[in-house]
This record gives C-alpha cells, sequence and structure tokens, in this order.
C-alpha cells in the first residue's frame, strides 16, 4: 500500500491557474491537504474512472477491489467422534477481495492537484480510458488527459443523470426524501418502492430540464426552462453584486421578499381577509421595485428571485406531471443540492401548485447521479446492474457533510470532501415474497431522526458500549500486532460517526438502531476486524452442542402441551445469550457459569408483556387435529419415527372471549413450511432453536433455517450453522432425516446485520420461500424482532419472539428487563 | 342620461373606459346638470389628465350603438398609485351629484371601496373581473375595431421582413385560452359564455368572487426587474431599452453549452438553455449594456409566459390562446415571440392569437356589468 496508517498529511501546493477552472467562483485555495487514508481510498487497483464535471463541482467515480480480512469456519475432520476438549471447528481469517464503487466530491477548484494524487497512487494502469460528463468535461478535457494519460471518452449528461438516478434510486435504502422545514423532522425518509418507475426528475442546473423516465432505458425529455439557477445565480449577481452562488443563498435565506414583490393584499388591500385569499400570495414578482427611486437591500431582492425561480420551476413541474399523470417528482441540480433554502421554497412551491397532490422528492446522493451513470456507461461489461450494492457507512460522508451550515467540526475532518463508498454484494437482494406490502414495507421500528428521546438514548447507549466492542475487537486478534491501534482507530471512527449523527441524524437516511449497529459493523470491517466474537461463538457453540441431547431427552419426557410450552421457553432462554446487550455481556462476562437454566429463570413469567401464546397453542392443536384425521384417511405419511406422541392429549376449543386473535388461528392444518431468522449463536441456536425446528418437522412442517451471510455481533451466521447443523444431526435422527430428505434448508440471509431488513434478502431464499409455499415466519429476537419488523405484515402466518435486554427499551414498551415478547400474528382475510 | 364609466383597477395600472353619447337629443341637454358637461368636456378634449392619466386616442371605437344609444367609446388609463389623486378629482368634480353608480372590477375595487365612499361619497359595484374580462373581450371583438378585426395573429412572426400581421376570426371563439398579463399572468380556459375556469390558480374560486393570481412572472416583473438593472423609470422607456438590445450576451444558449444542438434532446442550438445564464461569470457581467439586461429581462419573462400557456393549453386540450393585457401595449417583440415559441414548440398545434384593445377587456365589462344591472 503506497498509503501507510497512521502517515503525516500530505499537503500539496497548487501552482495558481488564473481563474481557470474556477467556474465562476472567484479565488483560488492555494494548497489544500488530502488525508491520504481517508480520501481517494483503495486507488492502487481502481479502474473504470468516470468523471463528472459540473460548474463548480467535480465528482470522480472508480471501480476498485477492496483486501477485507474475512473469518472462515471450517469443520474438522471429526469422522462423527467427538473428541474432548477439542473445538468444534477452525477459525481463520483470510484475505478476501470484494468490489467497490468509490465516488469523491470535491471543488473544481482542486482538480489539478487530485488529478495529481490519482496519478501519484494509481498503481494499476490497465485503464485507458476516463468516461466524462457534465458541462466541464469539455472544459477539462486537456488537463485530464495529461495529468491521468487516460483518453477522455464523453457520455451524454442527461442519459448519465438517469442511469445514475436508477441505480441509487435502486440500491440505496432511504435515498429519497422530502423536505419540511417547519417540522420536527426536516427530512422524510421515503421506503423504496419496488417499482421505482415512472418518475419525473427536474434537474435545475443553470437552466431547467424536465425529464420522463419510464424505465431503465427509457427516458423522454419532455420540456425545461430557461429559467432555473443560473438565473437565480446570475440575475442575483447582477442586483446585489454578490458573486458566488452560496452567498447568494445565504443573503436570500434573510430577505424579506414582500417588500419587493406585489402581494395579493396589495392588490386587494384590506379585503382579502374577508375575500378567504391568502394575502401573501404573489401576485407580480418585483411588482414594487417599479420605481426608480426607492433602494432595495440585496437580502430582499435576492429571496424574492428566489421565489420567482422556486414558484416558476414547481408550477411548470406541475403540470407536466398533471400532463403526463405522473405523481413522484425528483428534482436534483446545483440550484438544489442539499440546499435547505431551495428545497424548502421547491416543496412549498410543489404543494401549492398541485394542491398537496404531488410531492416534491429529493436524493440523498442527488450530486453523484452524472458520475455514477457515467462510470455504469463505462463498466457495462461488468454488468453492473445484475449486483446489488450497499452503502458502505464507514466510507461515506453522509449527507450534507460539506454543508457551510451545519457542523463545522466535521466540515474540517474531510475539508469540502465529499464521499460515498458502496460495496458489491456477493448476491442480489429482494423483497421477501411474504411481505404484505412491499411498498410500504418499513423494516425499523423506532424512527430515531423523529423520536430525539430515543435518539438521545440510543446514541449514548451506543457511545457507552464502544470501549467494550474496541476492547474486544483487540481481544479477537491475539496474534496480531496492530490489533490495538486498529481497534483504536475503528473507536476513533465510529464515535466520530456518532458525533455526526448527533448534530445530523439525517446523514444515511432515517437513524435507526439498526442503521447504527450497521454502522458499527461496517467500521468495525474497514479496520479488518471482520468477526471479533469468532472466538466467543465457536466455545458457546462447542458447550450448547453438548447440552443438546439432554435437553431433547427432558423435552421429550414431557407431554404435548407441556412440551410446546418448554420450547417457546427454550426459545426465548436461547435469546437471552446476546453480547449485543450490554446487560447481557456483563452477566456473561463475570458469570461465565451462566447458562441454559440461569437463562431460563432470568424470563418474565406469564402473562408475557406481549403474550399471544395462548393462540398460538390453540393453532397448534387445531393442527394436530387436522393432521390426525388425515393421518386416520390415510392420507399423510409421517416420516421419522418418533417415541413422543406427536398430538396433544385434551381437545380445548377456543381461545376465550378477550384474546382479540384472528379467528384462523384455530383451524388450519399443520402449516406447511416455516421460514426462521436465527439471531445468537450457541444456546440460542442449538439449545433453543433446534428442538424448536425438530418439534415442527416431527409435524410435518419443513423448514427454512436463515443465518446471516456475514457476521455480526455473535449471530449465528451461515457457515456456522452448517457445522452446527451437521454435528445436530450427528446426534439427533429427526434433523438427519430432514436434512437428507431436503426439509430442513438451510440459507442466507445476505445480510451482515444483527437487524433484519425483509425487503433486502438473499434471491436465494426468495426462491426457496416461493417454491416451499412458506406459510409461517418465526422472527427471533431483539435486533430483528423488535428493533425491526415489529409492525411489520405478512401475507402468512407469523410468530416474533425476543428477550428484552435493555431496561430502557423495556420501560418504552411498558415493562421491565428480560421482558418477553411472544407475538403470534394471523393476516387477516 | 347617465355617464357610462367602466373602470378596472389592477396591480400597476387603471383602466377606465368612457361611453360618449353622441345622440344626445336637445331635451337631454336641457337637462343635463353642468357637472356631467364639465366631466365630458374634461374627458373628451384632453389626451393626457394630470403627468400619468392617458388616453388611447387610437383605440377609441367610434359609431358604436349600446343600449340603443349611439356614441363613442374611450380607453383611458394610469398607474394605480393615482388612485387617490382621481377619487379627489371625482369629488372636486362633484360626481356623487349625479346619483350613478360606478361600476368596477380587478382587486382595486376591494382596495378603493372605503375611499370612493368616504372620499368620492360614491358607492361602488364590484363586478367579478373575470365574468368582465371575458364579457369585454368577447363584445369587443363581435363590435369590431371601427371596421376592421379585433382579433390578429402573426405569420412568419421572427422574419422581419416576412412577418405580418393578419385578422383572425374570432366568431366560433370556444374553447379557447385566455392569458391575460399584467403586473401578473392570470389564465383562463373558456369553454362557452358561461363555462370557464381558472386553470392556473391554485384554490377554486369562491362562488361570488375570482381571485386573481396564477403565475407571479408577468409586466410587473418586467418592468420591476428593468427598474432595478437599467434604472429606467417608465415602461415605455424599458421597452425602449429592450428593442435596442441583445439578449443573447445575457443568456446562455445551448450552442453555449454544446456547441449546437442538443440532438439527443432534440433542443435546437438557439434555444435559451439558461436565462441570464451568462451573467453568472464576472467577464460577461461587466461587458453587457443596459439594453442588453432589458431586452433578456423581456424575453425571459415573455418565453416563460408562452411555455407556461402552452402546457396549460395541452392540459386543457385547447388550441388557441388568446394573450390580452397592458404587456402587450407597443411590445411587439413580446407578441411576435410569443407568436413564434408557441407555433415552435406545439409543433404549429397551438395558435397565439392577439387583441387590439388587449388591456382594457375588463373595464369595457365593468360596463357592461353595469348597463345589464341598469
Amino acid at each position: 500500500m503506497p498509503m501507510r496508517a497512521g502517515e503525516e498529511r500530505v499537503a500539496f501546493k497548487m501552482a495558481e491557474r488564473g481563474g481557470r477552472g474556477s467556474g465562476g467562483h472567484g479565488s483560488l485555495d492555494k494548497s489544500i491537504t488530502l488525508p491520504p487514508d481517508e480520501i481517494f481510498r483503495n486507488l492502487e487497483n481502481a479502474k473504470r474512472f468516470a468523471i463528472d464535471i459540473g460548474g463548480s463541482l467535480t465528482k470522480l467515480a472508480y471501480y476498485s477491489t477492496v483486501q477485507h480480512k474475512v473469518a472462515r469456519v471450517r469443520s474438522f475432520d471429526h469422522s462423527g467422534k467427538d473428541i474432548e476438549n477439542e473445538p468444534l471447528y477452525e477459525i481463520s481469517v483470510q484475505e478476501e477481495i470484494t468490489a467497490r464503487l468509490h465516488f469523491i466530491k470535491f471543488e473544481n477548484t482542486y482538480i489539478e492537484t487530485c488529478l495529481d494524487f490519482i496519478k501519484d497512487h494509481l498503481v494499476n494502469t490497465e485503464t485507458k480510458v476516463i468516461k466524462a460528463t457534465g458541462g466541464g468535461a469539455y472544459k477539462f478535457k486537456d488537463l485530464i488527459e495529461k495529468k491521468l494519460g487516460l483518453k477522455v471518452d464523453k457520455e451524454d449528461v442527461m442519459t448519465c443523470l438517469i442511469k445514475g438516478c436508477n441505480f441509487v434510486l435502486r440500491n440505496i435504502p432511504h435515498e429519497v426524501f422530502a423536505y419540511q422545514k417547519d417540522s420536527d423532522t426536516e427530512f422524510r425518509f421515503q421506503t423504496n418502492h419496488p417499482n421505482i418507475f415512472p418518475y419525473l426528475l427536474v434537474n435545475i442546473g443553470s437552466g431547467v430540464s424536465i425529464v420522463k423516465v419510464e424505465t431503465e432505458d427509457k427516458f423522454e425529455w419532455i420540456g425545461g426552462s430557461s429559467i432555473g439557477g443560473g438565473t437565480f445565480w446570475g440575475l442575483g449577481a447582477l442586483l446585489t453584486k454578490t458573486k458566488k452562488f452560496d452567498e447568494l443563498l445565504q443573503l436570500a435565506s434573510k430577505g424579506q421578499h414582500t417588500n419587493v414583490d406585489m402581494l395579493v393584499r396589495d392588490v386587494y388591500g384590506g379585503a382579502y381577509q374577508t375575500l378567504g385569499l391568502s394575502g401573501n400570495l404573489i401576485a407580480s414578482s418585483f411588482g414594487k421595485s417599479t420605481t426608480a427611486d426607492k433602494e432595495f437591500s440585496k437580502e430582499d431582492m435576492a429571496k424574492s428571485l428566489l421565489h420567482m425561480i422556486s414558484n416558476d420551476i414547481g408550477q411548470l413541474a406541475c403540470l407536466y406531471a398533471k400532463l403526463h399523470n405522473l405523481d413522484k417528482i425528483y428534482f436534483g441540480g446545483f440550484f438544489i443540492r442539499g440546499h435547505p433554502v431551495t428545497m424548502r421554497t421547491i416543496t412549498y412551491s410543489i404543494n401549492f401548485f398541485s394542491k398537496g397532490e404531488v410531492q416534491a422528492l429529493f436524493l440523498r446522493h442527488e450530486g453523484y447521479l452524472g458520475a455514477i451513470g457515467a462510470f455504469l456507461k463505462g463498466a457495462e461489461q461488468d454488468n453492473p446492474n445484475q449486483y446489488s450494492w450497499g452503502e458502505n457507512y464507514a466510507g461515506s460522508s453522509g449527507l450534507m457533510s460539506t454543508s457551510p451550515d451545519v457542523y463545522p467540526m466535521q466540515r474540517t475532518r474531510s475539508g469540502t470532501f465529499d464521499m460515498l463508498e458502496m460495496d458489491r454484494l456477493e448476491r442480489p437482494l429482494v423483497n421477501l415474497p411474504l411481505l404484505k406490502d412491499p411498498s410500504t414495507y418499513i423494516p425499523d421500528t423506532v424512527d430515531l431522526t423523529d423520536d430525539a428521546m430515543a435518539r438521545k438514548y440510543w446514541l449514548t447507549c451506543f457511545e457507552e458500549a464502544l470501549d467494550g466492542v474496541a476492547k474486544r475487537a483487540a481481544a479477537s486478534q491475539p496474534d496480531s500486532v496492530d490489533a490495538l491501534e486498529r481497534a483504536e482507530k475503528f473507536r476513533q471512527k465510529y464515535w466520530n460517526k456518532l458525533q455526526t449523527l448527533r448534530q445530523q441524524p439525517f446523514a444515511y437516511g432515517t437513524l435507526t438502531v439498526r442503521s447504527l449497529l450497521d454502522t458499527r459493523e461496517h467500521c468495525l470491517n474497514e479496520f479488518n476486524f471482520p468477526d471479533p466474537y469468532s472466538k466467543v461463538k465457536q466455545k458457546e457453540n462447542g458447550i450448547a452442542l453438548k447440552c443438546f441431547q439432554s435437553v431433547i431427552e427432558s423435552l421429550d419426557s414431557l407431554g404435548w402441551e407441556e412440551r410446546q410450552f418448554a420450547l417457546v421457553k427454550g426459545l426465548l432462554a436461547g435469546n437471552v445469550f446476546d453480547w449485543g446487550a450490554k446487560a447481557v455481556s456483563d452477566v456473561l462476562d463475570s458469570e461465565p457459569q451462566f447458562g441454559f437454566e440461569e437463562a431460563k429463570s432470568k424470563l418474565q413469567e406469564r402473562p408475557w408483556l406481549e403474550d399471544s401464546y395462548s393462540q398460538w397453542l390453540e393453532r397448534l392443536k387445531a393442527a394436530a387435529r387436522a393432521a390426525a384425521s388425515l393421518l386416520e384417511d390415510g392420507i399423510l405419511q409421517l416420516r421419522g419415527t418418533t417415541t413422543r406422541s406427536p398430538w396433544p392429549v385434551s381437545r380445548q376449543q377456543g381461545c376465550g372471549p378477550d384474546c382479540g386473535c384472528a379467528e384462523a388461528s384455530d383451524e388450519g392444518p399443520p402449516h406447511k413450511c416455516a421460514l426462521i431468522f436465527a439471531d445468537n449463536s450457541g444456546i440460542d441456536i442449538i439449545l433453543g432453536v433446534f428442538p424448536f425446528v425438530r418439534e415442527l418437522l416431527s409435524r410435518g412442517t419443513e423448514v427454512i433455517l436463515a443465518c446471516n451471510s456475514g457476521p455480526a455481533l455473535n449471530d449465528v451466521t451461515y457457515s456456522e450453522s452448517l457445522i452446527v447443523t451437521e454435528r445436530i444431526a450427528a446426534m439427533d435422527p429427526v434433523i438427519q432425516s430432514a436434512l437428507r430428505e431436503e426439509k430442513l434448508l438451510l440459507v442466507q440471509t445476505g445480510s451482515s446485520s444483527p437487524c433484519l431488513d425483509l425487503s433486502r434478502l438473499d434471491k436465494g431464499l426468495a426462491v426457496l420461500v416461493r417454491e416451499r409455499k412458506t406459510d409461517l415466519v418465526i422472527i427471533e429476537g431483539m435486533g430483528r424482532a423488535i428493533h425491526t419488523n415489529y409492525y411489520a405484515a405478512l401475507k402468512c402466518e407469523s410468530l416474533k419472539l425476543a428477550v428484552i435486554k435493555n431496561s430502557w427499551l423495556a420501560d418504552r414498551l411498558g415493562g421491565k428487563i428480560f421482558s418477553v415478547i411472544f407475538k403470534y400474528e394471523v393476516p387477516c382475510k | 342620461v347617465f355617464p357610462w364609466f367602466g373602470l378596472d383597477i389592477r396591480g400597476t395600472l387603471v383602466k377606465l373606459v368612457y361611453f360618449e353619447l353622441k345622440d344626445i337629443t336637445t331635451e337631454e341637454e336641457e337637462e343635463e346638470v353642468e357637472n356631467l358637461k364639465s366631466i365630458r368636456k374634461y374627458l373628451t378634449s384632453n389626451v393626457a389628465y394630470g403627468s400619468t392619466g392617458i388616453r388611447d386616442v387610437h383605440l377609441e371605437l367610434k359609431d358604436l350603438t349600446l343600449c340603443g344609444r349611439k356614441g363613442s367609446l374611450h380607453f383611458i388609463r394610469f398607474p394605480t398609485h393615482d388612485m387617490p389623486a382621481f377619487i379627489q378629482m371625482g369629488s372636486e368634480k362633484h360626481f356623487s351629484s349625479l346619483h350613478t353608480t360606478l361600476c368596477a372590477t380587478g382587486g382595486g375595487a376591494y382596495k378603493f371601496e372605503q375611499d370612493f365612499r368616504t372620499m368620492g361619497d360614491l358607492q361602488l359595484c364590484k363586478a367579478d373581473e373575470l365574468d368582465c374580462l371575458i364579457k369585454g373581450a368577447l363584445y369587443i371583438d363581435s363590435v369590431g375595431f371601427n371596421g376592421h378585426s379585433e382579433c390578429y395573429y402573426f405569420e412568419n412572426p421572427m422574419d422581419a421582413e416576412r412577418c405580418q400581421k393578419l385578422p383572425f376570426n374570432l366568431e366560433n371563439p370556444y374553447p379557447l385560452l385566455l392569458v391575460n398579463i399584467g403586473s401578473g399572468v392570470s389564465i383562463l380556459a373558456v369553454y362557452s359564455k358561461e363555462n370557464y375556469k381558472w386553470v392556473t390558480a391554485p384554490e377554486a374560486r369562491p362562488a361570488d368572487f375570482h381571485f386573481v393570481l396564477c403565475c407571479s412572472i408577468g409586466g410587473g416583473t418586467f418592468f420591476g426587474l428593468c427598474c432595478l438593472l437599467t434604472g429606467c423609470s417608465t415602461f415605455e422607456e424599458a421597452l425602449e431599452m429592450a428593442s435596442h438590445g441583445d439578449s443573447t450576451k445575457v443568456d446562455k444558449l445551448v450552442r453555449d453549452i454544446y456547441g449546437g444542438d442538443y440532438e439527443r434532446l432534440g433542443l435546437p442550438g438557439w434555444a435559451v438553455a439558461s436565462s441570464f445564464g451568462n451573467m453568472m461569470s464576472k467577464e460577461k457581467r461587466e461587458s453587457v449594456s443596459k439594453e442588453d439586461l432589458a431586452k433578456a429581462t423581456l424575453i425571459t419573462i415573455t418565453n416563460n409566459i408562452g411555455s407556461i400557456a402552452r402546457m396549460c393549453a395541452l392540459n386543457e386540450n385547447i388550441n388557441r390562446a388568446v394573450f390580452v393585457g397592458n404587456f402587450f401595449r407597443n411590445n411587439a417583440i413580446s407578441m411576435r415571440l410569443l407568436a413564434y415559441a408557441l407555433d415552435y414548440w406545439s409543433k404549429g398545434q397551438l395558435k397565439a392569437l392577439f387583441l387590439e384593445h388587449g388591456g382594457y377587456f375588463g373595464a369595457v365589462g365593468a360596463l357592461l356589468e353595469l348597463l345589464d344591472s341598469a
């Protein structure tokens, strides 16, 4: 690596270039400091460059491969024999190469310095061409070709913009937001709709382009206007003698347009009040400046101009939306680009002219659309659209990182450089086919951008846990010489992210417990701590496996109804073992003997905080009756032998008058197939989930067991689940035959998060769910069933179970720590 | 016998129409009070009133029959800020002694109602401004302009040599888009005499009132911006400056960005990509003249009105737009540009029409309202 961690920052001197490249900006910065481990990262393997040069900002894109350390688990060859005191499986840390897209945005002023920097660090020189778009691509063509030695290949601006827009709409959750200045939550992020088309893109650059996008490849320029950002800037500069766009916006935000504009009340006098009119509406922009005698303030004129232009664009956009019958309008271009002032006036205007029927929408990565599109044009042979991509929170700056209005400390750290990094995901992600309405599905239970109290609590909670996480990360790699140093860097990076989020909770879309957890995982990975809990998981899996048979024996000795309860209780007790919860990790750290029975004793007694166990039990009884009658008719052949009685002894009817469950709960055959999202490794998966799985199987229900693709905390990963299952199969004939007959299937979720987003799941999982006609979904754990999916509505029956291991959250839900959530839901018919 | 007036009080200008009876009988003349004679004499013998009032002599409609009486219709305008002086004058000439009603429309009918009552001892009859506008326009078109056509259009509008102003027969006017450009712009879709709607207004009209607002970029914006940019002091001066300017120095054209046509989007090189876009650069700001700025302002506003009108016409499925309002007074640049722009961008589907008495239809409508009610 040409850039070593800890290396002093490299300062570059820039030669003065007499206004060239300043794009209307006045002074040129003489030197900038590029922190080499933060900006233009992973250049050594970079390829497929693309550049989008606008009037004042340059956006650079490149594709690079990143070497990651990943934890791999590999089963020892035990030949079915358990050897005492030997670990269950082998953990090795391997290098893995993943693909990442890098996008960097900086002022045109720095372009020469940046090109020099890239040239110096670009080791791989296979690349011959750089795709270029934007108005400045012409102007800087020679400079780029000379500095980088790459041939500039120009791409159509609009095509790039649309391509980029489609890409972010498809790949980045919470990309789209509505802006509401006067509400508590300025940024209202939208759920990604499974179908992004058709939409209207209104790009407000120096002029306005209105484009209708119908499919991936089909778009049409349907109109435009010459009154745009250039008009604001040009006319504003003439009127106020203020040169810079940003300064004009600053002026406008301080002005009173009513001094310059002729309002309805100026025309109608006081009468508008009795006529039910809004006297503040503008009858004629600049209608009061029709005199040579009066002086008008710069601020007032700038504000009036801003209103004039925003209203005009809003009105035109609404007319186009109406004509083409569209209700989604995305606004972009430098006029909009993260400026609260213009987002506010455009939003107002659209709302006004459409009578609230059309919503003005904005994009978090709007500034990058051209660069992303140009990049995609150049990478067509890699077919980037066949992959799913994920925003890397560790490597991305977040919304408004370079805005002068917010958080100066953040700004000085990365200077004027804004970054976006996207990881190529191994496998494509899709919706869970069982979601009731994918377009309204919101994974997260609490919106922390909205809920200031919750935000404060969780940010503090993550801050307080940080030292411990860093310590564990360092401890997970005892043989590494720089583990401590990397752990400290991780700590610093995540700390900074948390501080940014305190100031700008909207930085990465809706702030949620999930996004906080994911950000932490991304930061850990960034500093090569791919799986800090690998050893803990290994040990716990080993211990739990040893108890498996005795747990099964004791379950089998119970009567049917007692057993059902014991299974649920086991599942819940298993879920106590969560290293992500501070209350638990403290116990686990101090009491190594803390085990399954101890966990059971911690659980809340019934009635639980959320308790539909009785309905669940009735459903099982009904299933058993249905199965029994089928069995009597000789239709159903049960496979797998068992000594237990599979049927309830008594036939209890109904759930009682006040149960509130849907009618369907006490009827219906056994479930065809259950999809289980597992949580923790060790006791949770082995002594909690597997006995439950075993019961489902013996009831004739197939089981799809879904585990995370990558590590997160002590959550069981897919590869670990394979080994664990293999070992259980060796001990248990039910599991063994189910595996052999493909009635028990292990799949990966496609996720590496302790939470669960049912709209971004591995495609293979989705296919299987559909094939097997899955009719029961079981979601386990605080991250998956409470922080996310607590309110998720599914098309089929579902069970959401968790133990609340956080007293604040328990308090919020009206309970105490170790309260139990057992939520059995039946979709309305 | 009573004086026949119609008044339209707008944001910037007041329009007054006066029907001068030419068939006054001897008995009538004997009965006519002194005050009335003096008012008639004052109005018909002058072409200017005070420093700002002007009678548009060239618009006078002669030999008009209104309610069975013959006479001439006079067209007078003055700035709205002189409204108090006008009321004062009415008071001095003892207008109230005539025991007559004055019919007025426009926002000012509300704003100055109280002043008329207290200062002039006059009861104002307020008429709906949209009704007045449509009624007035259709009436004048039906009586013609002293034997000529009231309505006209342009052939080859941008061709200095071949440009022709040609009469247009508006006998079957519906449906039409009526675009009134005063200080701001209002656009109406008219389907029949009774059925019209406000296509650009954001709110439904209250039953008894139509409020004037749709697009705020109109004549007032042109004049206001010109005052700020050039220091001019009258609308005429602003137009005069504009006629000598070159807007392409101020505006950024498609060809300035793409070197020619932007074929991918079907945009011609001459189209304006960004109004005032060249003014982002300091050097260019220093190299333009006031005339260039005035011209660019006029072009910007005219083009914008054209594109909003075109979108309204498309949404309403209407293929002709009648442009009225005082913005077009002595403003051939805007009329010809609108004629061209509508034709070009609609690919010949939308025709721009103009009326000779452009700014006065509200006042005419108010007069007709008065006659209807009398």
